[in-house]
């Protein structure tokens, strides 16, 4: 199932509704870095609260799209992760390959994360 | 409360990954598994579901729930009729893949579930068989 993906100002937020294939998660990817381009969006929230489940295939598609988003300009922001998920994906194995992935605990701390990293940007790009 | 009995889950694309987790999370929760017990049940079988679509292309996972000196868990078994592992000590290895994944699928399914066995032929297919126990929970 396709994610939809809302742009809130200079922001875009896709929002997982149901589990999703392999080729959900490319087509996420591949949606994000072409929106931010379009759009010229500083953040982007990616809400997986739904999600039951990621495995290293949607682990290794989130650092993807965060990598992805960071060379096209746009700070990306993992939120929603749900306690057992988190457990099940320190068990697999996954803490390595995500530790460069930004994450907040829900959408309202995602946005103050945003806003905080993209107002610093600002400043220090005035600064310098 | 009755449990069902085996059921099969054919193997052939990345939709049927998503079924496998569905319905073992739907079995795990009959047999009486806790929350965080069915994430990783659910998390296990997505890995070796998917090893069978990227490596063998099609096969079956059974799963079954199963008793033990009052203990009730689930029984996983994932079959497949592809290519075979040569090095099955190397693949179980943290980091190794020839698929191009992360290669954390079969020793990341070990440490999820509470038995896990390999076996493996070139050129014949591979067999993984994993078991988790549910623990008593409020």
């Amino acid at each position: 199932m396709a994610v939809p993906i809302l742009r809130q100002g200079s922001y875009l937020i896709a929002s997982v509704q149901s589990e999703l294939t392999d080729a959900d998660w490319v087509q996420l990817g591949d949606g994000l870095a072409e929106q931010v381009g379009r759009h010229r969006s500083r953040g982007v929230i990616v809400d997986v609260t739904a999600l039951e489940v990621m495995d290293s295939f949607a682990a290794r598609a989130l650092s993807t799209i965060a990598s992805m988003t960071r060379l096209r300009g746009a700070e990306t922001v993992i939120v929603g992760i749900q306690p057992e998920v988190a457990f099940a994906m320190v068990q697999l194995g996954l803490a390595p390959t995500l530790v460069h992935i930004v994450t907040a605990l829900d959408l309202d701390d995602g946005f103050a994360l945003l806003d905080r990293r993209t107002r610093e940007d600002a400043e220090g790009g005035r600064g310098g | 409360m009755a449990v069902a009995a085996e059921t099969r889950v054919p193997i052939a694309s990345e939709a049927d990954i998503v079924a496998a987790r569905q319905q073992v999370r739907a079995l795990a929760a009959q047999v009486g598994f806790s929350p965080t017990d069915l994430v990783l049940i659910a998390t296990a079988i997505s890995e070796v579901a998917r090893n069978i679509v990227q490596y063998a292309r099609r096969g079956e996972i059974t799963l079954s729930p199963i008793e033990q000196s009052n203990r009730r868990g689930i029984l996983i078994i994932a079959r497949d009729e592809g290519p075979g592992i040569p090095d099955l000590e190397l693949a179980m290895q943290d980091g190794y893949s020839t698929g191009g994944g992360l290669g954390l699928g079969l020793p990341g399914a070990r440490r999820l579930m509470d038995e896990f066995a390999i076996t493996s032929e070139v050129g014949k297919g591979t067999t993984v068989t994993m078991k988790k126990w549910a623990r008593p929970h409020g």
